[in-house]
């Protein structure tokens, strides 16, 4: 991606052009925060003020007992207890998937640029027409695959369908990343008698932490928010946290408690969000590199 | 010649398990479903042929239809509308802007979240009872109508909405370098010549950003086939189907309703629509590739 620096004439004073510009961005901003607000506000007030029906107004005052009944004493079905366990579950399926799939999209992007076996061509062709295909065609039979593994409804199977569908995007990423290094680099460690492993951990992998940063940004915030696959492959006990927080809101009887369901989505988007305002830059340019991926 | 040979040799063993996951899972799942898709199975995987009955069964179905016409109204209107809203961002904020990183954050953030949150963030908004219309009524208004979501004729919108809201920042980014990556040249002549700012991004920029564009619309036409998530947050299909859409037509029948043959015969469409869509391009690139080769 290139430097984000503005093109154009440097404006020299206020006209009503500017004050139109400003006025756009200014009215975008607000529909892009207003459900932001309205969830933070929602999530602080008791339900008597959301009863009265007012979803912009400001809480009476901070009541943080939703917060508290969301993360552990929320309802999904009979049982009550909140989205803490579902937000352990996504760590679990998270921080494994990422780890695993970043690393062998390393080795993939190197192997396909750098070395290049016989059949090679065809793997990227066939992983990158992988890539586009909806996952619903291959969902029955994996379930039985995983089934027959013992590795349905299980932490490890969610890991490993989520490794094989993340493929595509993380060897594309190190693949393009490996082939604008100059092959020399590689040939020479070689004449030095370094094998396939000793360049890639020593010269390649090192090389490469920018891109390991994007894709592991790009495959985290993908991980945690995906909803198919946990709901799919993981099992009652290990559902992700997305899964969790949709059971609780769309299945509750009686009564909805809007502040607690509010709660409970922000801590939900609490962790992609961060990620996302303090590695903006990199998060930027895992978009931009996801994006090449058409 | 013999350590040549080793070192090939550890790369193609670097590579075995992409090529199983390859070849057993995408392409042997496939074959599997679309075997499926050809059988009368239901809850179980059967082995008794029927030729296209289910997919003659899938198009006489009108959740099946009523899903095909929503995810096409929803694709159009999404991609249409996120290009449209991206585009306009970029162009403002590539305007030498204060704030610019801070604005650039508040409209690419929705698309950090999962489609769960903005299903639900957006199923809160607009509730009849205490979202925007009851704020609008409150203020005085106390006709002012914004039912959508539990209207049949519009509830399919209301995940347009959505949607656009959540995918608008990745087009402003993308266009946005895209832009930057523009010229100075380009400016100074067209603004000697006294062409107006609007013109200039429309028939100047806009053009250049081809590739750009054709990539984010690209991605965002992945997205639409795999709309899943966000219509079951958001709407859960309803009111009655108005929101249904393919892959939840294809997850409902898989898991909860056991039209296992059904399914895979829908999910087999959809294959099938996603290779007819991308050919095209494939092919359009493939040549222009050549013809650069030839050059």
């Amino acid at each position: 991606m290139t430097a984000l620096r503005p093109n154009g004439p440097k404006p020299s004073r206020l006209t009503v052009g500017r004050i139109g510009l400003y006025a756009f961005l200014i009215f975008s901003a607000l529909f892009f925060l207003l459900p932001l607000y309205t969830m933070l506000v929602t999530s602080l007030k008791t339900m008597e003020e959301i009863r009265q029906g007012r979803i912009f107004a400001l809480p009476g005052s901070l009541d943080f007992n939703a917060w508290k009944t969301a993360w552990s004493g929320a309802c999904m079905g009979t049982q009550c207890l909140g989205v803490r366990l579902g937000f352990w579950n996504s760590v679990k399926i998270t921080v494994p998937a990422v780890a695993i799939s970043v690393f062998i999209g390393a080795i993939n992007g190197y192997a396909l640029s750098f070395w290049r076996p016989k059949g090679s061509g065809f793997l990227f062709g066939l992983l990158m027409a992988g890539g586009l295909i909806p996952y619903q065609i291959f969902l029955y039979p994996l379930v039985r695959l995983l089934a027959n593994l013992s590795l349905y409804n299980s932490v490890a199977g969610v890991v490993l369908v989520h490794v094989i569908f993340g493929l595509p995007l993380v060897t594309l990423l190190f693949r393009n990343y490996f082939v604008a290094i100059p092959e020399e680099l590689c040939k020479a460690a070689r004449v030095d008698g370094a094998g396939f492993w000793r360049i890639f951990f020593e010269i390649m992998l090192p090389m490469s932490v920018p891109m390991v940063m994007v894709a592991s940004i790009f495959q985290f915030t993908g991980i945690w928010n995906d909803f198919l696959i946990g709901l799919v492959f993981a099992g009652r006990d290990n559902l992700p946290m997305t899964v969790q927080l949709n059971n609780i809101v769309n299945t509750t009887m009686g009564e909805r408690a809007y502040n607690v369901n509010m709660a409970a989505t922000i801590l939900t988007a609490i962790v992609p969000l961060a990620i996302y305002f303090f590695s903006g830059r990199w998060f930027v340019r895992g978009v931009a590199a996801g994006a090449v991926k058409g | 010649m013999q350590a040549k040979r080793r070192r090939s040799s550890a790369a193609t063993i670097a590579l075995l398990p992409t090529w199983i996951a390859a070849i057993f899972i995408y392409i042997g799942t496939m074959v599997w479903s679309v075997r499926l898709s050809f059988t009368d199975s239901t809850i179980f995987p059967s082995s008794n042929y029927v030729g296209f009955a289910q997919y003659a069964r899938l198009f006489r179905t009108s959740r099946w239809l009523a899903s095909l016409e929503n995810v096409l109204i929803f694709g159009v209107l999404y991609v249409a509308g996120c290009l449209a809203l991206g585009f306009v961002l970029a162009a403002s904020l590539d305007r030498k802007v204060r704030f610019e990183a801070m604005f650039r954050t508040i409209f690419l953030y929705p698309y950090a979240m999962s489609f769960v949150v903005t299903g639900l963030i957006w199923q809160w908004m607009l509730n009849p009872t205490f979202g925007i219309q009851a704020s609008v009524r409150a203020l005085g208004w106390q006709n002012f109508a914004f039912d959508w979501i539990v209207s049949r004729d519009m509830a399919i919108y209301t995940v347009v909405f959505a949607g656009i809201w959540q995918g608008a920042g990745l087009v402003m980014v993308i266009a946005l370098s895209g832009m930057r990556g523009i010229g100075e040249e380009q400016w100074k002549a067209a603004q000697i010549d006294g062409i107006p700012v609007w013109r200039i991004y429309l028939s100047i920029i806009l053009p250049q950003l081809g590739p750009a564009l054709a990539a984010s619309s690209m991605l965002l036409s992945m997205g639409v086939i795999k709309t899943y998530d966000l219509v079951v947050a958001l709407t859960g299909g309803g009111p009655g189907f108005s929101t249904e859409v393919p892959a939840k037509f294809i997850m409902d029948n898989l898991f909860e309703r056991q039209n296992l043959g059904l399914a895979s015969a829908g999910a087999t469409v959809l294959v099938l629509s996603v290779v007819m869509a991308v050919a095209p391009f494939r092919y359009a690139l493939y040549m222009r590739a050549r013809r650069k080769g030839a050059q």
